[in-house]
């Protein structure tokens, strides 16, 4: 999973180190209001569609590797329990001059379990804060990996990654 | 774990009593699906009347309706014709969920031979053609534009009536369904390649 605020990246993430270029899927769900409001004259209002981007690596003849951005806004949550189930980890995107935004995903793989790693998304290549800072600031106990990255380049995708699928193999392995 | 409000701890999708039920009939529809399976007797096209239709029959077992159905006569909303004529739940029969909880990234492989696939409905037919190369339960979303709960309802179908063959993901069952060590070990491996 690749998580993270709104225009944070994941999309440019995902397609940094997909093999096709990202898909997007929809998932058709009832407002929240249903069942509360009257929806006699607001007939286009009972569904709400949540668009999710996603891309794939084909990682062996019979290993493929689907990365799913999540859907930002916090009242899908519904569609990240979806996700989780079967997850390696997720990646939660950064953009430190709007840190709060991440404060949701964050508090959500806490909870879940899920391991993570933070990954911090230099725009214009700039990263005014190091991942020592980040970690104080996010309260981010040292099991949890902290990177620097450019959601732009694949290498760079690429690398968080494999932080990651190392970070869940240790947290498998302990 | 603590869910964020409005999560659901089910597992299952929350698409919702509202669909399928109730106002269907006054509520023309989002999407512009080839067919409506529960529809055959009249035109698949023609405007949704105030009478029978598929949003009326009795809601698939376990999803309970939120309030009483309402029948009473309404004018259609007066920017119905915006809108898609089919919703999208029509070409599942008004079924919400599969007959089996198929995952996101859960992988479909056409078996079925061509002659097998006359008589099947069009987007069975669809899913097939797309699906002679390996393809996940989000990939045949995306690319043919069914939303994805649709889509897993249509798979399941498929796999029911033993027209496709279908790849759940590994999971450790004891941690949750997450991928075991050896797993992990594979997909790091791999991508260390790339």
């Amino acid at each position: 999973m690749v998580a993270g605020g709104f225009g944070v990246g994941k999309t440019t993430f995902v397609g940094a180190v997909s093999e096709i270029n990202p898909l997007r899927t929809e998932a058709v769900m009832t407002s929240a209001s249903a069942g509360i409001d009257d929806l006699t004259h607001t007939g286009d209002k009972t569904t709400t569609t949540v668009a999710m981007d996603f891309g794939r690596i084909t990682l062996d003849q019979d290993l493929i590797l689907y990365l799913f951005g999540t859907p930002g806004q916090d009242r899908f949550w519904f569609m990240w329990d979806d996700l989780v189930r079967g997850a390696i980890g997720a990646i939660v995107l950064v953009d430190t001059r709007r840190l709060a935004d991440c404060f949701p995903a964050v508090d959500y793989f806490e909870n879940s379990g899920l391991p993570f790693v933070i990954a911090l998304n230099g725009f214009d290549g700039n990263q005014p804060y190091n991942p020592d800072e980040v970690r104080e600031a996010l309260q981010i106990g040292p099991d949890t990996p902290i990177i620097t990255t450019d959601a732009r380049h694949r290498a760079d995708a690429k690398s968080a990654l494999i932080t990651l699928v190392e970070h869940a193999l240790m947290a498998r392995l302990r | 774990m603590a869910t964020p409000p409005g999560g659901s701890n089910s597992g299952n999708w929350s698409y919702g009593p509202a669909q399928g039920q109730g106002d269907g009939a006054q509520n023309p529809n989002r999407y512009n699906f080839p067919s409506t399976p529960s529809q055959r007797q009249q035109h698949p096209y023609a405007p949704q009347g105030p009478g029978p239709s598929p949003y009326d029959q009795p809601p698939a077992p376990r999803i309970q309706p939120v309030q009483p159905q309402r029948r009473s006569p309404e004018p259609a909303p007066a920017g119905a014709s915006n809108n898609p004529l089919v919703r999208p739940y029509a070409m599942t029969g008004g079924r919400t969920r599969p007959r089996y909880q198929l995952a996101i990234e859960a992988l479909v492989h056409t078996t079925a031979q061509p002659h097998q696939m006359q008589g099947q409905l069009p987007e069975h037919q669809r899913i097939c053609n797309l699906c002679r190369e390996i393809k996940s339960v989000a990939e045949i979303s995306a690319l043919l534009t069914i939303p994805l709960g649709v889509a897993r309802i249509l798979v399941a179908d498929l796999a029911e009536a033993g027209l496709v063959a279908i790849h759940q993901p590994g999971g450790d069952e004891n941690a949750g369904g997450q991928p075991d060590v050896t797993l992990l070990e594979r997909v790091l491996s791999g991508l260390r390649k790339l």
